[in-house]
């Protein structure tokens, strides 16, 4: 008797879901996809590139995407662009001296304006932005799309897990950052505009 | 010679316009890696890889422009053969 009073004041109470857990999202894309644009839109010269040698990890609750934290890395090295002396140039001491700053990252502290439409977050998030050894706190706006259970589709089923699609457009000054303040503006813009598309894993 | 340098000239003039117009008449400057985009369905995401090749611009052009004129002009500067005979 008292064990079934017992079962059956626990009852609900086991009944109740467990909320559910954050989820730490890898940005290391096996289909390397995950990439990020740049464009330079000077008065006598554009340049156009993309990086894709993206890793870092992200913690996303789908019931709270406000607590979203995380850490995105982009090899500098892996910045090109359509001509190949160029991107010589671009990774050299005098741009992005690629030798001694390896890594460029957004280090993601704080949403703020966060709105959620079902699977889809929009937000402004507050982090760090660090480029050639330079740290600067920057708030970018991001599009968070959580795509439960769809690892297992796009990777061909090998593996089950949830994926975590981050959108972002946004622009830095190079001037900023140190990389040839005032130089060459006429062909370097100042203004550098990225798109950011990466897609994480969560695996199951 | 004069004549040979001369037809020089012209070939490597129509050669390089030729083939700038078959790669693809890129008005940009040269390219020499190629940029390949990649569609992921089921994240609306678009890769974008380079791989090694060329696509001539107007850099491409120039240095051709440049190298026919140096030959009719070097052509020029040759005495015909024929010359007060």
């Amino acid at each position: 008797m008292i064990a079934f009073l017992i079962a059956f004041v626990m009852l609900p109470v086991l009944a109740v879901p467990a909320p559910a857990e954050p989820e730490s999202f890898s940005f290391k894309d096996p289909k390397n996809v995950n990439n990020i644009i740049f464009k330079l839109d000077a008065p006598l010269e554009g340049i156009n590139g993309s990086a894709n040698g993206i890793s870092g990890t992200v913690t996303f609750d789908p019931q709270n995407p406000g607590a979203t934290k995380g850490k995105i890395v982009v090899a500098s090295a892996s910045l090109t662009v359509p001509n190949a002396m160029q991107t010589t140039h671009m990774h050299g001491r005098m741009w992005l001296d690629v030798e001694n700053s390896p890594e460029i990252t957004f280090e993601a502290r704080e949403l703020k304006n966060v709105k959620t439409d079902g699977n889809k977050t929009t937000a402004d998030v507050v982090g760090t932005f660090t480029l050639k050894g330079v740290s600067r706190d920057m708030t970018i706006p991001v599009e968070l799309s959580y795509l439960k259970d769809k690892l297992g589709e796009r990777l061909g089923g090998q593996q089950k897990g949830d994926l975590l699609v981050i959108r972002s457009t946004f622009s830095i000054k190079r001037s900023d950052f140190g990389i040839q303040p005032g130089k060459m503006e006429n062909k370097v813009s100042d203004t550098i505009n990225l798109t950011l598309g990466i897609a994480g894993a969560s695996a199951k | 010679m004069k004549k040979t340098l001369l037809i020089l000239a012209v070939v490597v003039a129509l050669g390089a316009v030729g083939f700038w117009a078959v790669k693809g008449a890129n008005r940009g400057w040269t390219r020499t890696n190629i940029k390949h985009e990649t569609p992921d369905p089921v994240t609306g995401l678009s890769g974008v890889t380079y791989e090694k090749g060329f696509i001539p611009g107007v850099d491409f052009l120039a240095v051709a422009a440049l190298a026919a004129v140096s030959m009719a002009g070097i052509s020029l500067l040759i005495k015909n053969k024929n010359a007060g005979k």
